[in-house]
């Protein structure tokens, strides 16, 4: 019998009877009699044992960051997870719920999801935080058809840093193809904060930039935001690497209307790229326009605290075809995992990590720096991640440092065809002084 | 189900009263009664000119949302600001205190045009 | 479950008490660029103890599938086997950056396309991606896949899909994403299609149809052959939403029928947990027809070694990198433990315990549309001759230490219970159901305010949504 099914032959005999069937067949009579019992050219069922041994098969032909020194960060960060975040967030009554849609057998979810919601608007400097996204490319589009909705679609002109990491400049076109919305400002790398300024217009939705940026830099922020709000536009901001927002300013100090972020830092893991987490904040003047769900705050019967999913009716269930996006599942269970995280690290946690990354990532720069083939190219203040001009193509680099159990920084190659030979190297807690030092002096190894 | 007899309708559940040179606009209690507990009116800006069957606005309840159509065409006037902080005068008095827009209209004749009291009473009824 | 209430992490916090270790500062320190600094974020400060204490409460006033029944209908909420979470966790598999050079990720490209290839045998279907993060991300998928198909052949008149009134509201959600517009298309007394409506609806300006099967009434579409027949005629593609294949697995493959793009929901019928509202997983798979507008990248093989490669006219990326990947793990464990007849053995005992309970439930909650069902039903939930209504009796459902079946959809039906069982849930779990509902249908005319005063045994009492909405309190203020 195959697993996970209790029925026994008697049950199935009994139950057939109750309903007045001769057999299972018969129950699957409305389905075209040439189409149904297909052949099923599948290989056959394994137990458990086996099933592990084979997958245990695949993890070996992996490199795993658990047996190289990882310098890879681009958009997906490799951070520790303090041992009680996963096994709280395993435990099955988080795991196996569904939707928290019956609030009074929910209140954990819901709480949980209220409390990352409180924690990531205090570290976005945010007023509302909805409950997560896919990931943070998919927020940044979200982000991107909200400000047209705030607009009432007047506006339909996306203007986007080309510093703006490249896969989610690419889903913003996917998600906004075709000629009814103009996305433009990240045609050619050289397009600096004041060129953009000078694209916004009457017909600007909103100016997206991250900062940190793709290259790891600090953006000059002062007046961006007055500016953009000058034209009418508002100010989205990809708050990449999340870390960074444990010792830089947060985009809502500097005037930020929508702020999105990927949360896999907060304690998700690598997961060769999912399942991540979509952060979204905005403020309550435009939460009506908001993607997404909200939990939010309010009394039961006898007055005692509790929470609910709110503000449905922007949602797809309600509203359909006229929904502020069509989300329904997202990342709850991630965005449990980041708010565990935040609460574990707590208000010196966060910083602490954020200062273990940005003083080994600066000694790695200037370790690297005083090589003499190689020459550090980030202008500004960086966080964790720089930019490294190397005497040799960024892929033969890694080749090398492979064989030397180093997982070396991402190809800005792939990327920017004006970016030869550059490496952006990204540094965290994870990377020692030790591990350190061997990248340099791999390095200064390949001429 | 309160009917007001000095006011017309829509199909939508929507009422429209004479106010002196000028229409007050709201839903019928029959619509409040099937939204359920209003919390949020989204208004049209005074000002905005619009054509009758134009959307105008939204009412949302905790489960549900409608559409606010313009029953005659129009120009508004004023919109009920007390609302944007109780809207349960939708629920409780939606002929009174629960006016949703002021507007002037041009064309006196759409006003006629739009369904008697009676006649509501019968099309509530058969629903 | 746990009655009392838990404070919130903010309360339980205390200046100076801290959870973590971390290493000492091993390198030189760089001045920090002054005007760039914030003021430290006012996070909690907890010990240990109180943070794992904390979510331990929390946790224990959830219900899930591991303490209860949970039928809620067209969800799938099956039993999520323990050796999937045991499988996404081995760090071979885990710990691995979704930008590494492909030749050092070749064991999960491997995964990938097996589990890419299981897809298309047991939907029908020429090509699959991965990529889409839930089920309404596949259908996005799915009509921008359409959208693009028209426009390569330069047929750029097409601008409506056409959604029966029974769908999900991601269907007319994502439709508009595109830009479309969408016209609803009413059902039959029989919980089908009209097929004469609908085809009153063809010409040349249809996009597609995007048709769940079986429907949201939980029954197959009896003319699916000629429903899809009638939109190819008039140009158009077939939308499959995937989110019931449970039913069909091994039964009968979606592409056989005319369907020619669907997602799957991994997360429900190849149980991945739903994680109290995700991650998900939204594979989209197509014909051979639509295979190079697929979006990616997915896996390929070539000889011994895989490789990520983007479909030649593909609609572009959805998300960042490959996907939930954990859920591919998932997925992949569990079709592997099921086999082909076991994959069969769940449809046919989804479609049996759903057939069962609908037999144990009718006499005191009547089916919407009485016929033989598939995977799950819907009931009327009110209870005529009193003021209980399908909301009081879910609630009530809860004391007896069941989750509610879905309630108020599909909107077609007033009032409404929709019951999924799964075929994970043995015989006595449904009748001890379908014996609480009986129980209820009683104090409904005996003791009605039990009902309406539900749920007594939970945390809270009824919550006030209204107030909630009214005056939206969406963070914590200290």
């Amino acid at each position: 019998m195959p697993p996970y099914l209790p029925q026994t032959a008697d049950d199935q005999q009994v139950m057939l009877e109750t309903i007045g069937f001769q057999s299972v067949e018969q129950l699957f009579e409305d389905i075209p009699a040439e189409h149904r019992y297909p052949e099923l050219n599948l290989p056959q069922a394994a137990s458990e044992l086996e099933i592990l041994d084979e997958l245990y098969g695949m993890a070996l032909k992996n490199s795993t960051t658990g047996c190289f020194a990882t310098f890879i960060g681009a958009g997906a960060y490799n951070h520790f997870v303090p041992s009680a975040v996963p096994y709280l967030a395993g435990r099955g009554e988080f795991v196996t719920a569904y939707t928290p849609y019956q609030p009074e057998v929910s209140q954990g979810t819901l709480q949980a999801i209220f409390e990352y919601q409180s924690m990531v608007a205090e570290l976005t400097g945010m007023e509302v935080v909805n409950a997560s996204h896919y990931d943070g490319a998919t927020s940044m589009a979200e982000a991107a058809i909200m400000s047209i909705n705030v607009s009432r679609g007047k506006r339909r002109k996306i203007v986007v840093s080309p510093s703006v990491h490249p896969q989610y400049r690419q889903v913003l076109r996917t998600y906004l193809p075709g000629e009814q919305v103009e996305i433009t400002g990240d045609e050619d790398l050289s397009t600096g904060l004041d060129d953009l300024k000078a694209m916004l217009d009457e017909n600007t939705a909103c100016l997206i930039v991250q900062n940190p940026d793709f290259f790891g830099q600090l953006l000059e922020v002062d007046d961006l935001a007055e500016t953009v709000h000058e034209s009418g536009a508002l100010l989205v901001v990809v708050a990449n690497p999340i870390h960074s927002l444990g010792l830089f300013k947060p985009p809502g100090d500097y005037g930020a209307d929508i702020v999105v972020a990927e949360g896999q830092p907060l304690g998700a893991g690598l997961n060769f790229g999912g399942p991540y987490l979509g952060i979204f904040a905005s403020n309550m003047k435009y939460v009506r326009q908001m993607p997404g769900r909200l939990v939010g705050e309010t009394v039961d019967t006898e007055g005692k605290r509790g929470y609910v999913l709110t503000l449905s009716p922007r949602e797809q269930h309600i509203r359909r075809e006229k929904a502020t996006s069509n989300i329904c599942t997202n990342q709850g269970l991630v965005a449990l995992i980041a708010g565990m995280y935040l609460a574990y690290l707590g208000k010196s946690g966060i910083k602490e990590v954020a200062e273990l990354c940005y003083h080994r990532a600066h000694y790695a720069a200037k370790e690297i720096d005083k090589l003499e083939n190689y020459k550090v190219i980030s202008p500004g203040p960086f966080f964790n991640e720089f930019v490294v001009q190397c005497p040799q193509p960024v892929e033969e680099i890694n080749k090398i440092l492979l064989e030397k159990g180093i997982l070396g920084g991402y190809d800005l190659e792939s990327d920017y065809s004006e970016a030869k030979n550059q490496m952006l190297v990204c540094v965290t807690e994870l990377n020692d002084r030790a591990q350190i030092d061997k990248l340099v002096t791999v390095l200064s190894e390949i001429a | 189900m309160k009917i007001d007899p000095n006011a017309r309708y829509s199909k939508e559940h929507e009422w429209v009263r004479k106010d002196g040179e000028n229409y007050l606009y709201g839903i019928t209690d029959h619509a409040q009664d099937q939204l359920s507990d209003i919390v949020f009116i989204e208004f049209p800006e005074p000002g905005e000119s619009f054509a009758s069957g134009d959307i105008i606005g939204v009412v949302e309840s905790v489960k549900a949302a409608a559409d606010l159509y313009m029953p005659i065409s129009g120009e508004i006037t004023e919109v009920n600001e007390h609302l944007a902080d109780t809207p349960e005068i939708l629920n409780s008095d939606p002929f009174g205190e629960g006016w949703i827009v002021m507007f002037k209209s041009s064309d006196p004749s759409e006003f006629e045009s739009l369904i008697s009291a009676e006649d509501y009473e019968k099309l509530t009824g058969e629903e | 479950m746990r009655k009392q209430l838990e404070a919130l992490i903010f309360e339980l916090s205390s200046p100076g008490r801290k959870a973590f270790t971390l290493p000492g500062l091993d390198v030189p320190e760089t001045d920090l660029p002054e005007s760039y600094t914030r003021d430290q974020p006012n996070l909690p400060e907890v010990s240990e103890l109180d943070f794992v204490r904390h979510y331990t409460h929390l946790s224990q006033m959830n219900f899930s599938i591991d303490t209860v029944f949970y039928p809620l209908g067209s969800c799938t909420m099956k039993y999520n086997p323990k050796v999937n979470e045991r499988a996404a966790s081995i760090e071979g598999l885990t710990h691995v950056h979704p930008l590494q050079p492909e030749a050092t990720v070749q064991g999960s490209l491997e995964l990938m396309y097996k589990l890419q290839e299981a897809l298309k045998e047991i939907s029908g279907f020429s090509a699959i991606s991965l990529q889409p993060a839930a089920g309404a991300h596949g259908e996005f998928a799915g009509v921008l896949i359409m959208r693009a198909y028209h426009e390569s052949r330069g047929d750029e008149k097409r601008t409506k899909i056409l959604i029966p009134d029974s769908a999900h509201g991601t269907n007319p959600a994502s439709s508009a994403m595109s830009g479309f517009s969408v016209v609803e298309i009413p059902s039959d007394e029989r919980g089908n299609v009209d097929l004469e409506a609908l085809k009153q609806e063809c010409d040349s300006t249809v996009v597609g149809l995007m048709l769940t099967n079986p429907n949201t009434l939980g029954l197959f579409e009896e003319q699916v052959l000629e429903v899809c027949e009638t939109i190819h005629a008039c140009g158009g593609l077939v939308y499959g939403d995937g989110a019931n294949l449970n039913a069909l697995l091994g039964i009968t493959k979606p592409a056989d029928q005319g369907i020619d793009v669907m997602h799957f929901n991994l997360h429900k019928t190849f149980t991945t947990p739903h994680g109290g509202g995700g991650p998900g997983c939204g594979p989209v798979g197509v014909t051979e027809e639509l295979a190079p507008f697929l979006p990616g990248p997915y896996s390929i093989n070539e000889g011994d070694t895989y490789r990520l490669d983007m479909p030649e006219k593909s609609i572009g990326r959805l998300k960042s990198f490959c996907g939930n990947y954990g859920m591919f793990i998932r997925a992949y464990t569990y079709i592997r433990m099921m086999g082909p007849d076991g994959l069969r053995s769940v449809a046919e005992n989804a479609v049996l315990n759903a057939n069962y309970l609908k037999a144990k439930v009718s006499p005191f909650f009547p089916v919407a549309v009485d016929r033989t069902c598939m995977h799950e039903f819907v009931s009327h939930g009110d209870v005529p001759g009193t003021d209980v209504i399908a909301l009081d009796v879910a609630k009530r459902l809860l004391d007896y230490g069941h989750h509610s079946p879905t309630n108020y959809f599909p909107l077609i039906v007033h009032d409404a219970l929709m019951i999924e069982p799964t075929e994970t849930e043995s015989k006595e779990t449904l009748d001890n159901f379908a014996e609480a509902l009986e129980k209820i249908h009683q104090e409904a005319h005996e003791e009605p305010e039990l009902l309406h005063s539900a749920p007594h045994i939970t945390p809270v009492y009824r919550l006030d949504e209204a107030t909630a909405a009214r005056k939206p309190v969406l963070c914590y203020k200290g």
